[in-house]
């Protein structure tokens, strides 16, 4: 298939990994870590550590929108959808995240009338067709998908659709980057950038990293050559003594971003003072909320939430496994207690989560594998 | 043995363990044909019913040279490119019997339908499985209706049961598969599964593409005349959950590692776009006119040669084998030239968002 096989030739692969293995300096280890979910379900999706040598090591990042909301949001979420009159409409991947009480799925189970949808456009065309609901759109997701967010707060304004509001939990990616540099527990080599975040917010944000903490970035696509080109960029700086902001996926990433976007969301929403990550705690002006002038399209100015806090079961380790500074299998409840059937932290849910994607595709010795695999 | 070793027996563990519904409701995922409806199944209804021809869990039940089988259908939209349910009704059956090694012979079918469904569209499910009925060699004999009220069923839904003849020399199970056997798909894979998702209009995505819905029989009898007895191992349609759910029972089953090769998996480029779009994996998504067999190495060519001889398995291809370790686990060789899991999924495969 064109624009797909092209990244993800075995042939070229091979020929990065021997570069990449030539850059490795003997004795030393290497720490990257992926920050965005995309990233961690492609290294696991095609079984990319296989090119990688031992001494470097992928850390997984807190890019997972789905794995970084905090149970008491899931639990207003719920708290919402179980209003009477009320539509809820969220993306596939939340469907499955545990609150306090239970997933999306137990509460439609419970006779709660929540909807699976691909764009928020689509909850908006629910709302036109059903005009005696409400219908409200759990909004999830760092500036990737922040953007569609505000167009459809935008279009249901200039509709003048009335029924429709959006429970906003979008997040930012800088401060949760910074939160993670700042944690005292990680010694990381350096970054491979969020792709889709990038497109949005361009390369500029990242400079700090690069000038304040001295660690390379290189923002890197999605198909697993873009990953390890990302990998072999970040050894070539690492061995010529630099630490630059790079930019991988330039076929898609423009270096000031997209303008356009940025000023949708910014017509839109706002930051918060502070909000609370899961496992990361409370990052001050790391999410958006939306604006005054678009209160009644504020699913949090229109229904009454309770908004309590729900701490994290005490076994659950996502918050350590979120920074990195556990791989999944180091949690002490991965895949016994913690399962995708039944989760009990987030990192376990979406697809694009840590322990989800070790669990799923990961989860072996690679000695076994490579004695099954040799033909 | 390291401490990632240790933690990978502790859950392998936990993965043998007797499952248990935890929640107190029925929730979407547990008809998805995953985890969660092997769940179910395993601690509801086995648990009542407990008796050896239930307990393998197969396609259908074979006791004195007789296959017995059913199957119910939910399908929304009633109709799509390539058939309507009252293909799915039929040829599902059917291939349920076939994987049995059965000659299918007689169905039985039983309608629930809801006040308001238009008698043209009955009509046309019931002339569609007529068709499906000939073309199988199947004749339908006896069945029901009920008409419940309006808003208590979507439409119409169909309940089909299938009896047919085995011949005893033939013995398949999801148990015999050994180290060396070639793992063989009957054509393409998923064409059913996104035909249908394309269908239900949410996603603005058009595609030429048809289900794939068709009777198996005429193929599972030609390729089990081309190889000596004993040597074609199991047969499996690949319905819900797909190929990867399918491989993962008979991984499990038969205690054996299931070793695929991706580049050998035969996709249509249509089903691939749509798949990666949508960010899910082919592999489970559904068909209704594909199979997997596991056959003896050594009969490997004459079984592809044997299905390849079918209009309806054209396409086939070997797309992995059997080995010895590690018992359980289905591992794929990806295009890019890594390996991985293939694991069953705990739902539908939701689409991912960015």
């Amino acid at each position: 298939m064109r624009f797909v096989d092209e990244y993800r030739d075995a042939g070229k692969a091979r020929a990065l990994a021997a570069r990449i293995a030539a850059l490795c300096e003997p004795g030393r280890s290497y720490k990257f870590m992926e920050v965005c979910g995309g990233h961690t379900h492609t290294i696991y999706k095609h079984g990319l550590e296989d090119y990688l040598p031992g001494q470097i090591t992928l850390v997984h990042g807190p890019g997972c929108p789905v794995c970084v909301i905090p149970m008491g949001r899931v639990d207003d979420a719920i708290h919402i959808a179980e209003q009477p009159g009320v539509i809820m409409t969220s993306f596939g991947d939340m469907m499955r995240v545990p609150g306090g009480n239970g997933s999306f799925l137990d509460a439609k189970a419970r006779g709660a009338d929540i909807r699976m949808v691909y764009s928020p456009l689509d909850a908006l065309k629910i709302a036109r067709d059903n005009p005696d609901k409400r219908v409200v759109f759990l909004a999830i997701g760092f500036e990737t998908t922040a953007p569609s967010t505000a167009m459809t707060v935008l279009r249901a304004a200039a509709e003048r659709i009335g029924n429709f509001s959006v429970f906003c939990n979008h997040v930012t990616i800088i401060p949760a980057i910074k939160a993670i540099l700042d944690s005292p527990d990680l010694r990381l080599d350096g970054f491979i950038g969020p792709g889709h975040v990038s497109t949005v917010i361009g390369c500029r944000p990242y400079g700090f990293i690069a000038r304040d903490y001295g660690k390379p970035l290189v923002v890197a696509g999605f198909e697993p050559l873009d990953v390890l080109q990302s990998v072999y960029q970040n050894l070539v700086q690492l061995a010529e003594g630099r630490a630059e902001v790079e930019n991988q996926y330039g076929r898609v990433v423009p270096w000031d971003g997209n303008a356009k976007a940025l000023a949708v969301i910014n017509e839109v929403m706002e930051l918060r003072p502070h909000f609370e990550w899961r496992g990361l705690g409370f990052i001050s002006e790391s999410a958006l909320c939306v604006r005054e002038p678009y209160a009644e399209f504020d699913a949090e100015r229109i229904f009454r939430i309770p908004g309590g806090r729900v701490a994290d079961p005490k076994a659950c380790q996502c918050g350590e496994v979120l920074k990195g500074v556990l791989k999944p299998w180091e949690c002490k409840v991965f895949g016994t207690a913690c399962t995708p059937e039944t989760p009990i932290g987030t990192c376990m849910v979406s697809s694009e989560g840590a322990c989800a994607a070790y669990y799923n595709f990961g989860r072996f010795s690679r000695d076994r594998v490579k004695e099954a695999t040799r033909s | 043995m390291n401490r990632e070793e240790q933690v990978l027996e502790r859950i392998e563990r936990a993965r043998r363990a007797r499952p248990r519904v935890r929640e107190e409701l029925v929730t979407l995922a547990h008809g998805a044909g995953g985890k969660a409806t092997r769940t179910l199944i395993e601690a509801v209804f086995l648990e009542s019913f407990r008796n050896p021809l239930l307990e393998p869990l197969a396609d259908g039940a074979v006791t004195g040279g007789t296959a017995f089988t059913t199957d119910s259908y939910v399908v929304t939209p009633l109709f799509f490119p390539g058939g309507d349910i009252g293909d799915l009704a039929v040829n599902g059956t059917v291939n349920d019997l076939a994987m049995c090694g059965a000659r299918p012979e007689h169905l039985s079918a039983a309608f629930i339908l809801e006040e308001g469904f238009p008698i043209e569209h009955l009509r046309r499910i019931a002339a569609t499985m007529a068709e499906a009925a000939r073309a199988a060699g199947v004749a339908i004999v006896t069945g029901d209706t009920k008409v419940v009220q309006r808003g208590k069923a979507d439409g119409c839904y169909i309940t089909t049961a299938g009896v047919g003849t085995v011949d005893p020399a033939v013995r398949l199970s999801a148990s015999a598969a050994e180290p060396g056997d070639a793992i063989i798909v009957s054509g393409p894979i998923g064409e059913h599964g996104v035909t249908v998702m394309l269908a239900r209009g949410e996603l603005d995505i058009e595609a030429d593409l048809v289900s794939d819905t068709a009777p198996l029989n005429g193929l599972t009898a030609r390729l089990l005349d081309a190889c000596p007895e004993g040597r074609v191992r199991c047969l499996r349609d690949a319905t819900r959950g797909g190929v990867a759910t399918v491989l993962n029972e008979i991984a499990q089953a038969s205690e054996v590692a299931v070793v695929l090769d991706e580049d050998a998996v035969p996709v249509r480029p249509a089903v691939r776009g749509a798949c990666e779009l949508l960010g899910i994996d082919p592999l489970y998504v559904a068909c209704e006119g594909r199979m997997i067999a596991v056959v003896d190495g050594r009969s490997a060519d004459a079984a592809l040669a044997a299905l390849r001889s079918h209009p309806l398995g054209e396409d086939a291809a070997v797309i992995g084998r059997i080995a010895e370790d590690p018992p359980g686990l289905v591992l794929l060789k990806t295009g890019f030239g890594g390996t991985r899991i293939v694991d069953v999924l705990v739902g539908d495969p939701l689409p991912r968002i960015c």
